[in-house]
């Protein structure tokens, strides 16, 4: 919302500088956007005089100027066709920023030729898209002559960031009223009696849409003339960057900007029979005043005549009616319209106007009468003569119920806001925000003003009271001593979350923020089963247009556009959620890492050769974090049973009973080729939400620790066991030889090849043997050895290497 | 004899010393000490003497046998000195190569800024809530207040799903949520006051350009009692921004403004100097403020809300505001551009990222 600082003192009479006036209207809510002062801003910009204009020696369309400034003569290279010796222009000395070229001038030489200063376009100024040519001034002007004095732009325009609430600011005479009730100043009485009607309006209106509207008052106004608006007021719209276009057009926009009251003018002469209002039927055609065709959307409210459509109610009005410099009888609305209805037809058709942002706010219902009284009286002044007659106003339906009454008890305010206001100023605020007050015992009933829809209960009434008082007057409590709920603010999915996301990232992941959502396609890939209770409505593209069933896709398509930029050893995480159903308990939150290229790169003192990532780096980050977030890695079953955009016989799943835990591997090649990926690619997804809690039933003491004095034995063994032998089972298999004394198995070596038989495999494997009451003797230990080969025998079928 | 023996022992002591390696000292001594070593030679003749020369001779022999060994011993800790101090000198490495070392990751921007935010409410005395990001109309826009037909409700700005036709009512309705505030519903309908709570999350809306990404991140604080006023949100709010920035007298201001489900609403703004292009948080050393910046919308929450989530407003009352994690994390650590944060550039994450071993807390103060 813009107004100049004149405008404002139209309705404000004040004596406050612009600085407070400016401050003042951030304070009670009303945010100050920008206050703009062409006058400073345009200094430089003065008219000039061209003496010569020379053709330039080396360009054919180039004129070499000798511009006379008020400063003295200065040399102008200039491309304009219209650039001769004699004109006045406007000229910008060398320093000076140029607004609609972005640039700051700077003396320069143009094809060899010295050139200080420029002489301006329309276009360069921002007036207009004119740039056939420089700017020519009326030789009147005095060299020196300000160009915003000229072009009536020495007003210093404010511009306010209207909350939707606020329908009665979308008008200088409501910020007016919001700064009078600050104590800015008094607002200035206005007129809005009526003027007297001399004969019966010959058009009659009808409203069959009474929920798109709900009052409409018109009045013929006969024998208008109709032309350029007087200066004033086509210096107020173009201060605000409207463009002058009749006086009858330039009243009804005055008074949206000024009142906050849109109203159409019709030429009477054009209106075929009556007017009605109803609602529009799915695609009637409508020519708009802003030059743009429509068919309408359904249900918008439709101003019709005989004719057909000739407007949309609240948002355009039609060409086929509307007021020329020709016009002389005229037809005058001012209606009440729903907001929801003018809202609705707005984003249907994609129409944006003036008065659509005032009624899709809502306007003062009570003022739809003063409003077409102001506008018939500005047309008897502006358009009027001795001839001119006015009609009796027709009125269809009636105002919308707006009066309400709330009750209050000003103690309120204190409770709510912490602040002391005695009851008078409260009440004097109000009563100067156009609020009534009525005494109700120890409360009061206060009914907010026509033009408050927006106030409905008393936390209203305060907000009204303390931003009018002052926000910043309310004093800080500290809230640390104030029922503190909890000491341990995080819940257990949380700690995980953030336990998981140091694990990975301490282990050499950085961590992404991807997407929530994915291409449907790529989605079906990653188990979503194309679940169309997951796709969106109203994607912002077909990339994003399905909720995302695994966080691995967004992680490998990064780590390929990271590949594409010369990154191809790569290693990213993630915490975030994945859906399974639309449902609250259809997400569940994912740790989830990938790795890509090589896991060991060349270096000059490497243990291993360089090597690709396999599935075993997976396994380790996702027992990393299982080990973060607080769970034994040996109490997890392995299986087999991955998603199968894992490598089936290279990826597995941890589950602890039921519940899958985590699953990691290498990505299955055929996805990868489709994801156009070529380097190897593993990951790993943990399920955060069910690792379970650890149990703690001693509060946070951890189980006394118990040391052996003795020393710790280790014994290495090498089994010969069949390929499909897991690991696992045999050091489970050995070490349950004796649970009490082994405290410890690892394999160190898996070999197949020379020596092994074909379909068989040799593992080492290391026991450490921790005595715990007495050192082992030799038979006891040869006995212990003995068990071990005997377990991984019966269980697993093992061989003691020869 | 006597003459005899410190002859040996004069004559032995010089061959010890000229021994100048472990091997030449060792041969030495097999041919002092050893078996047949000249020593072991002349102990063998004592067997054949008298008692009284036999002891005389004895003595003087063991005397010279264990001045002998020390010396032996004390000139092999000198060989064996300089043997490992010429190792050492021989043993230089290039420090200025890289060492074998496991590379660390960084943490995102946005779990850095949501770990710090955590860090801060929880001294305050805020416990974390959780809600889902698929959210239905009731939780995202019935229960907030928002009027039908506001056109937040519509589709331009709402992500939509698919109805759940097996819901209720404004349950139907799917949606992804468009800020945080709907866990301020939830939260309330499954727990007694007095609620203290924050909640972060992925939000959504669409839009996407410049400065709107289609995802977001917000952070929401609720707190409600019996007496919980808007100075308790100043309080807060102040505590926290000062914190956050890390600057204790950060100028703040509280300007009236609009939320649907708030009244009084405030949006808050800090200090700020764009003086030189860049941008400074922070006032000036006189106390005066050069430019505001806005930083997060606040206000008590609204009579209907906590109506919709079954609390009587003429007994409880509290308040609620919101941020965008993304603007923080911006703001602080001046990372320029809002995409950025969703296009996984290691270079970037590597640049704007945190280590993984240095988080937030409240001990050293939230800064990083």
């Amino acid at each position: 919302m813009k107004f100049t600082v004149n405008w404002l003192k139209n309705h404000l009479e004040t004596s406050v500088n612009d600085e407070e006036i400016c401050q003042t209207l951030t304070d009670i809510g009303l945010e100050l956007e920008k206050f703009e002062d062409k006058t400073a801003q345009f200094a430089a910009f003065k008219v000039a005089y061209v003496k010569s204009a020379e053709k330039h020696p080396d360009a054919d369309k180039l004129k070499v100027c000798s511009v006379e400034t008020e400063n003295g003569i200065e040399q102008i290279v200039c491309g304009a066709p219209n650039a001769r010796a004699g004109m006045k222009v406007i000229f910008a000395p060398s320093g000076t920023y140029i607004p609609g070229l972005d640039i700051t001038l700077k003396k320069t030489k143009i094809r060899g030729v010295e050139s200080n200063g420029m002489m301006v376009s329309e276009k360069e100024m921002c007036l207009s898209d004119a740039h056939e040519g420089i700017i020519e001034i009326d030789d009147k002007y005095e060299i020196g002559t300000s160009f915003t004095d000229i072009y009536g732009l020495d007003e210093k325009v404010i511009e306010i960031c209207l909350t939707p609430n606020r329908a009665d600011c979308a008008g200088v005479r409501g910020i007016a009223r919001d700064l009078a009730a600050a104590g800015l100043g008094t607002l200035k009485p206005q007129d809005e009696s009526e003027a007297k009607g001399t004969f019966k309006s010959p058009i009659n209106v009808k409203i069959q849409d009474t929920d798109g509207c709900k009052l409409f008052y018109g009045r013929v106004i006969k024998n208008v003339k109709n032309g350029a608006s007087p200066k004033w007021l086509q210096d107020m719209l173009k201060s605000i960057g409207l463009r002058p276009i009749s006086a009858l057009v330039d009243i009804t926009n005055l008074m949206t900007m000024d009142q906050a009251r849109p109203l159409h003018v019709y030429d009477a002469d054009k209106l075929q029979g009556n007017i009605i209002v109803r609602a529009t039927n799915e695609g009637e055609k409508l020519d708009a005043l802003d030059d743009k065709s429509y068919e309408t959307a359904a249900n918008a409210i439709g101003i019709t005549d005989d004719s057909g459509l000739i407007g949309l109610g609240g948002i355009v009005g039609g060409v086929s009616t509307s007021v020329t410099n020709d016009t002389v009888n005229i037809f005058v609305e001012s209606a009440y319209f729903n907001p929801s209805r003018t809202a609705r037809t707005g984003r249907d058709m994609a129409i944006q106007s003036d008065a659509r942002y005032r009624f899709d706010r809502g306007v003062d219902p009570e003022f739809t009468k003063g409003g077409i009284e102001m506008a018939t009286r500005l047309i008897l002044k502006l358009c009027g003569d001795d001839d001119t007659q006015v009609s009796e106003l027709v009125k269809a339906g009636d105002a919308p119920s707006w009066k309400r009454s709330i009750k209050f008890n000003t103690n309120y305010t204190e409770k709510l806001c912490g602040i002391k206001i005695d009851e008078k100023s409260q009440l004097d605020i109000l009563q100067r925000l156009g609020f009534e007050i009525e005494k109700l015992g120890d409360e009061y009933e206060i009914s907010p003003p026509s033009w408050r829809a927006d106030v409905e209960g008393k936390a209203d009434l305060v907000e009204e009271i303390v931003r009018i008082h002052g926000f910043n007057k309310i004093k800080p409590i500290s809230v640390r001593s104030e029922n503190s709920v909890t000491c341990s603010a995080e819940t257990q999915n949380l700690k995980n979350a953030r336990t998981a996301r140091a694990a990975m990232t301490a282990s050499g992941m950085n961590e992404c923020v991807t997407w929530s959502f994915m291409p449907k396609e790529l989605a079906a890939k990653f188990g979503s089963n194309d679940n169309p209770a997951l796709t969106l409505g109203n994607p912002i593209s077909s990339e994003l247009d399905q909720m995302r069933p695994s966080i691995l896709p967004n992680l490998i398509e990064a780590a390929s556009r990271n590949a594409a930029r010369g990154f191809e050893n790569i290693a990213l995480c993630e915490v975030g959620p994945v859906f399974k159903t639309s449902k609250p308990d259809g997400q569940s939150t994912i740790a989830a890492g990938i790795r890509a290229g090589q896991a060991v790169t060349r270096h000059w003192a490497a243990d291993q050769n360089p090597r690709n990532v396999d599935a075993y780096d997976a396994k380790s980050d996702a027992l990393a974090v299982l080990e973060a977030c607080g769970m034994a890695a040996k109490n997890v079953q392995m299986s087999r049973d991955a998603p199968n955009y894992y490598h089936s016989g290279r990826s597995g799943v941890m589950r602890l009973g039921k519940n899958i835990i985590a699953q990691f591997g290498e990505l299955h090649p055929a996805i990868l080729e489709e994801m156009g990926v070529k380097n190897s690619v593993v990951g790993f997804e943990v399920f955060l939400e069910n690792i379970p809690t650890p149990r703690n039933k001693n509060g946070a003491a951890k189980p006394l620790l118990k040391l052996s004095p003795f020393q710790p034995l280790s014994r290495d063994f090498a089994f010969i066991v069949k390929d499909d032998i897991n690991a696992s089972d045999v050091l489970r298999a050995a070490k349950s030889a004796d649970k009490k004394l082994i405290i410890d198995a690892e394999i160190f070596d898996v070999y197949t090849g020379k020596g092994v038989e074909g379909g068989y495999k040799s593992l080492a494997l290391n026991i450490k043997i921790q005595p715990l009451d007495a050192t082992l003797t030799e038979g006891q230990l040869e006995d212990l050895m003995n068990n071990v080969i005997d377990a991984v025998a019966n269980k697993c079928g093992g061989v003691l290497r020869g | 004899m006597t003459n005899d023996i410190q002859n040996l022992k004069e004559e032995i002591s010089g061959e010890i010393k000229s021994a100048n390696d472990l091997k030449a000292l060792d041969d030495m001594r097999v041919s002092v000490l050893g078996k047949k070593g000249r020593i072991t030679a002349l102990m063998k003749t004592l067997g054949g003497m008298d008692a009284d020369e036999r002891k005389t001779k004895g003595q003087a022999l063991n005397a010279l046998k264990n001045e002998i060994a020390e010396l032996i011993k004390h000139q092999e800790n000198a060989l064996k000195k300089q043997e490992l101090d010429a190792r050492i000198a021989n043993e230089t490495i290039d420090i200025t190569l890289s060492p074998r070392r496991q590379k660390k990751g960084h943490i995102h921007p946005i779990s850095q800024t949501i770990e710090e935010l955590t860090a801060i409410f929880a001294d305050m005395g805020f416990s974390v809530a959780e809600g889902p990001d698929i959210e239905d109309d009731f939780y995202n826009f019935t229960a907030l207040n928002f009027p039908a037909g506001h056109p937040a409700r519509e589709m331009q700005d709402t992500f939509f799903l698919p109805d759940d036709e097996q819901a209720q009512g404004e349950h139907i309705k799917k949606l992804l949520r468009t800020h945080t505030s709907s866990v301020q519903i939830r939260h309330m309908q499954d727990n007694e006051p007095p609620h203290k709570i924050i909640c972060f999350g992925r939000t959504y809306r669409s839009d996407y350009d410049m400065t709107h990404t289609p995802m977001f991140h917000q952070m929401e604080g609720l707190m409600i009692d019996k007496s919980t006023n808007m100075g308790h949100l100043k309080g807060c709010l102040m505590d926290f921004v000062r914190a956050f920035f890390d600057i204790d007298d950060l100028p703040i201001q509280f300007r009236p403004s609009f939320f649907p489900f708030v009244e009084p609403g405030a949006e808050v703004d800090i200090g700020c100097s764009r003086k030189g292009g860049g941008l400074k948080i922070g006032g000036n050393k006189d106390g005066s403020v050069d430019g505001w910046l806005e930083i997060l919308g606040c206000g008590m929450v609204h009579p209907n809300v906590l109506k919709n989530c079954g609390l009587d407003p003429e007994i409880y009352q509290g308040f609620a505001f919101g941020m965008g994690i993304e603007r923080m994390a911006m703001l602080k650590y001046g990372i320029p551009d809002l995409r950025t944060f969703y296009e996984s550039d290691v270079r970037w994450l590597e640049h704007y990222g945190f280590d993984p071993l240095d988080r937030p807390n409240n001990a050293t103060g939230v800064k990083s």
